[in-house]
């Protein structure tokens, strides 16, 4: 009986701190949505060509810390020119055309990351074993996998330093600004373009972050863009302009499609966690459009 | 009731009469080489009728769906085992069932649009793709227990003469998209397709005029997915000639939505040039890599180009043109032969 409860408590925390991983790509989105009103598609083919890029950069010699670096200036390049080529001629068009632009632009990153670095699958070692830690195993019983922490306590950290960027700096209080009226904040004098690119740029080192987590649970390949894609129903589920929303909805999305996966997915031959945190977030949505966190949508006709 | 919307113009029965024969007299007479046939007529029109139902759902009455591939597998499916368990029921009769079962799967995944909007409702309807996959492939019974997961498609029988060559196949399925093209035109034209219009442009306008929002978004729902079943039932039978659920994946939904957008939005002709742009894109591209490089640039990336391409071309006509390429061909009309009809 109790190491059936402790096997419980082991998926159900297995699956919170897997769904920290959905939560860091959750997270880039809401950044850009913020601060731009702009549902950006392309968060997860920005995790995929971080990553690859990382890889990329590393397999070329450069050392791991370099390699970061460079990415993150890739990253800020990435951002640049989205801002230049596809939001700025796009400003002041309707949210959907938006939308389609986004996905457009993720199409762009995952072929350029494809044609640049190849499409083979790589392994990427941080250093954090994928294994249990034993004395957390040994002093209660629950088997909680190292890289699980890790991600965990990065998305913790993520968070809070956002938190504080988005709260106590006048950058953040310019990007809020510009998220609530970017008409009357341009008038007053804050730097539209500075804010576009910072938070871009802010979204691509997220992204990367994101990308070096999973790449090393799941190998860096093709099959990340689909797993970012989970970030959506987690987006729905917090609210998609809450930066807590997307840590809580990242845990509620990441522990029950494991719970699911675990008790219920045996009776109909297991996969179900491919397409339930979909459905979840559409019960979601008929309950609480908004989302747990989100703030009311207003439609003016 | 002959009102200048609902006649058709000299030039349109012209336009008509010159596409059937050059579709069922001309192509069949001097394309000889089956490649064409198997690899382009065929994927094109299948393509082409659920980039129509895409249309339907997207283009004419605004709602931002990404699910079509999984309604194509419903489609493919249930024509499958409707040949497979009911004796005597004719091709056409289980391609119609086909895309009833489709259309009333629509309309359940539709329910959410009467709430939401825009990405919400794009993710509600990813749902309805991974949800249908997962149960065709986990209920062996969809695959009438096969279990080395690719099922080899039933030949076509029509009236006792099974249709197998790739030239009878593509009449099957000109005849089958002709008619539905067809009907999609009237129905883009007539008081439904004005409906979903209003809907698209401002649903609350549209509700306070009269229109159901409820009865409106799924019929939408119900139509696009029933040209989805259809188009997924032949595109199966006569292009993969296999049933496979990983074929009707994620994939192919983003890639009948980039034929929806770059086609047109909102136009029934979009859906042609949309889909033969997205599949001759490729063709066109391995031929340069092949004869102009001489296979100096690996395939892969060839591939890759390829998406770029594909994602650079949304964006440029996201910002310029974001009617699509059924417009650049309306103005290239409108240079060339100036005002002649209309």
């Amino acid at each position: 009986m109790g190491s059936e409860i402790l096997f419980f408590f082991e998926v159900l925390v297995g699956g919170l701190l897997a769904g920290t991983m959905y939560s860091l790509v959750a997270l880039g989105f809401v950044l850009i949505y913020k601060a731009s009103a702009t549902f950006n598609f392309a968060q997860g083919a920005m995790v995929f060509f971080a990553v690859l890029s990382f890889v990329g950069f590393m397999e070329l010699g450069l050392p791991f810390f370099f390699a970061f670096l460079v990415t993150i200036g890739l990253m800020v390049i990435v951002g640049l020119s989205t801002e230049r080529l596809v939001l700025r001629p796009l400003m002041n068009q309707s949210e959907d055309t938006l939308l389609m632009a986004t996905i457009g632009l993720g199409y762009v990153l995952e072929g350029l990351a494809q044609a640049a670095w190849g499409v083979e699958v790589r392994r990427l070692d941080l250093g954090i074993p994928d294994f249990p830690i034993m004395f957390i195993a040994d002093a209660i019983g629950i088997f909680i996998s190292a890289l699980d922490l890790t991600a965990g306590a990065v998305a913790a950290f993520m968070v809070i330093s956002l938190a504080i960027l988005f709260t106590q700096t006048k950058i953040g209080l310019g990007l809020r600004a510009v998220a609530d009226d970017p008409g009357a904040a341009s008038s007053i004098g804050i730097p539209l373009k500075h804010i576009m690119l910072l938070v871009w740029s802010a979204a691509g080192v997220v992204a990367l972050v994101a990308g070096c987590l999973w790449g090393a649970r799941a190998g860096v390949q093709f099959a990340l863009v689909d797993l970012a894609l989970k970030a959506l129903p987690v987006l729905i589920i917090g609210g998609f302009s809450s930066i807590p929303g997307a840590i809580v909805g990242g845990l509620i999305i990441g522990s029950t499609e494991k719970v699911l996966e675990v008790y219920i997915g045996p009776f109909f031959g297991g996969a179900i966690e491919g397409w339930a945190p979909y459905v979840l977030a559409v019960f979601f949505l008929l309950k609480r459009p908004e989302g747990l966190f989100g703030e009311k949508i207003i439609r003016r006709v | 009731m002959s009102t200048a919307i609902s006649t058709y113009s000299k030039s349109d029965y012209i336009n008509f009469v010159v596409l059937m024969v050059l579709g069922f007299l001309v192509i069949p007479m001097t394309v000889s080489s089956d490649y064409w046939f198997t690899s382009i007529l065929i994927p094109w029109l299948c393509l082409a009728l659920a980039t129509i139902g895409q249309q339907v759902i997207m283009g004419y009455t605004g709602q931002l769906a990404l699910g079509a591939a999984g309604f194509m597998a419903a489609g493919a499916f249930a024509c499958f085992n409707l040949i497979l368990r009911v004796d005597g029921l004719p091709f056409f009769g289980a391609l119609i069932i086909s895309g009833l079962i489709a259309a009333a799967i629509g309309i359940v995944f539709g329910l959410p649009s009467l709430r939401i909007r825009g990405i919400y409702l794009m993710v509600a309807t990813l749902a309805s793709q991974f949800f249908i996959i997962w149960v065709i492939d986990k209920f062996g019974w969809f695959k009438n227990y096969d279990s080395s997961g690719i099922i080899t498609a039933q030949d076509i029988v029509i009236f006792g003469r099974p249709y197998t060559s790739p030239v009878d196949m593509y009449l099957v399925i000109l005849v089958v998209v002709t008619i539905m093209t067809i009907l999609a035109i009237n129905m883009a034209r007539g008081s439904t397709g004005r409906n979903w219009m209003a809907v698209r442009d401002m649903d609350v306008a549209a509700e306070s005029m009269g229109v159901s929002l409820l009865k409106t978004k799924l019929q939408a729902f119900a139509i696009s997915s029933f040209f989805c079943g259809v188009a997924g039932a032949l595109f199966a039978f006569t292009y993969l000639k296999s049933l496979e659920p990983v074929a009707f994946d994620i994939k192919l939904s983003f890639k009948i939505l980039f034929m929806c957008i770059l086609g047109g939005l909102g136009t029934i002709n979009g859906a042609f040039i949309g889909a033969g742009f997205i599949l001759l894109f490729p063709v066109l591209l391995n031929y340069l890599g092949n004869n102009v490089f001489h296979g100096a640039i690996d395939a892969t990336i060839i591939s890759a180009m390829e998406q770029v391409v594909f994602g650079v071309l949304m964006i440029v006509f996201m910002i310029y043109e974001p009617l699509g390429m059924a417009k650049l061909w309306e103005n290239l009309k409108q240079r060339f032969f100036k005002k002649k009809d209309n």
